[in-house]
């Protein structure tokens, strides 16, 4: 059966119907364009699909589009300001080349975000932790935690 | 697309007693985390799910006036794993929810969702079981308290009556904690997002003088069918004098009551080891985290 629900996504109220099966992966995708996220393991392990929700990052394969009712979504795409500048995680990424398929990208980023957003700075150690829901089939870890390093690193 | 046919969304412990009784056949799901995935995997279909995210009560970790830690069963890892009270209180419970696979899940996986799911490789339950925890369940004629010792009946198998009954509270008493040590190790093949192979926690106070334990608590995920307490070593550790000598005794004990399996994940002779191993060195630390020392 269809619900409505209403959502803040990337900073803009969205009202839509989705199936009650529905995942926010596929919402977010289907519904609203939003193919930053990406769908891969689909059960909650690879962290592609990683969203903001309410600030807090979750894997939105496993997370079922009617929860989101009432709460707020951001992806990459709510990232970029009005001057179109990129986030101080996104600019670090870069320097750092921490992309190379680019498939895990969205999710590290929107965890990095996160880590930005709590005002708490992050030893080596700690960001491997804070990342360890993400996987990276490139192996590029080492440029990621860089680039986390430059932004949230304990000596940045 | 998952295989639902109805969802619902609970706004109180009254709503969701309400809601279960009016679905029988619905079930209840916090994070998800463990209920999407046996979705995802088929082993449920056409499910009705009561979400329980939205219900504030649920989330609150406190300090009771008897000295009691009172954690709502909506409380996600994250929440308990950051708490000042669980850091202060009873950090063997703070570490072990931050073992739970990743910090994504952290984020949504609830402490009474890892409970009642029934998992043997359940990384919170060890140390409940180590710290006496009561789980207070709510029904339509009101609240009981079960210890979580006698919570697990089978793998995925509990006294919860689920078409009429939800765990709203975890509560570990003063006595479990005041002048304790305790310590949770888990055994995988990786850190993160890993199934534990074995999980060993022990919560143990000593004598005044620090030299000997008088009281110790060491309980196993996955070392039996259901998380199981060590009665016998237990006994034999009451006013044992902390040397070598005692550590042997556990060693040689430790497996009585215990049944380990032999899976892909690790054979029984590894287990058996890991057993034996993981109790002394996870005793070592909670006479350390009590104020003892090993000379």
């Amino acid at each position: 059966m269809m619900k409505i629900i209403n959502m803040v996504v990337n900073g803009k109220p969205a009202e839509l119907a989705v199936e009650e099966g529905e995942s926010l992966t596929d919402t977010l995708r289907n519904r609203l364009g939003l193919t930053s996220v990406k769908k891969g393991c689909e059960v909650g392990e690879c962290g592609a699909c990683t969203v903001l929700i309410d600030g807090v990052a979750k894997n939105s394969c496993i997370y079922l589009s009617v929860w989101a009712d009432g709460h707020s979504i951001l992806t990459v795409e709510g990232l970029r300001t009005e001057d179109c500048e990129l986030h101080p995680i996104q600019k670090a990424f870069v320097e750092e080349a921490a992309i190379q398929c680019g498939f895990c990208t969205p999710g590290l980023v929107l965890t990095g975000v996160e880590l930005v957003n709590s005002g708490k700075k992050f030893n080596r150690e700690e960001l491997r932790e804070q990342i360890s829901g993400h996987l990276c089939r490139c192996t590029g870890y080492e440029n990621i935690l860089n680039a986390l390093e430059r932004v949230v690193g304990k000596n940045s | 697309m998952y295989d639902i046919i109805h969802t619902f969304k609970a706004s109180s412990v009254n709503d969701v007693l309400e809601l279960l009784s009016s679905n029988s056949d619905a079930m209840l799901v916090a994070g998800g985390t463990d209920v999407m995935i046996r979705m995802r995997e088929r082993k449920l279909r056409q499910a009705s799910l009561i979400s329980l995210l939205d219900i504030p009560d649920l989330k609150t970790i406190s300090l009771r006036e008897d000295g009691a830690i009172v954690i709502g069963a909506g409380a996600c890892f994250t929440e308990i794993s950051e708490n000042t009270i669980v850091l202060e209180k009873i950090p063997m419970l703070a570490h072990a929810c931050r073992q739970v696979g990743s910090p994504q899940i952290r984020n949504i996986a609830t402490i009474g969702g890892n409970i009642c799911n029934g998992a043997v490789s359940a990384d919170s339950v060890p140390s409940l079981y180590a710290l006496d925890a009561e789980l207070e369940l709510w029904g339509k004629d009101g609240s009981r308290l079960v210890p979580i010792r006698k919570f697990h009946t089978g793998p995925g198998q509990t006294v919860l009556q689920k078409d009429r009954e939800l765990l709203t509270a975890i509560i570990i008493p003063l006595s479990s904690y005041a002048h304790h040590g305790g310590c949770y190790i888990k055994f995988g093949q990786r850190n993160a997002m890993e199934i534990s192979t074995l999980g060993c926690a022990v919560n143990v106070s000593l004598t005044g003088d620090k030299k000997h334990i008088e009281k110790a608590a060491i309980a196993f995920g996955v070392a039996a069918p259901v998380p199981m307490r060590c009665a016998k070593v237990e006994s034999l550790l009451i006013g044992a004098e902390i040397n070598e000598e005692m550590f042997f005794t556990v060693r040689e004990n430790i497996l009585e009551g215990l049944k380990p399996r032999d899976s892909w994940r690790a054979s029984l002779e590894l287990r058996r080891q890991l057993i034996r191993e993981m109790s002394v060195r996870a005793l070592k630390q909670a006479i350390i985290n009590a104020g003892g020392s090993l000379q």
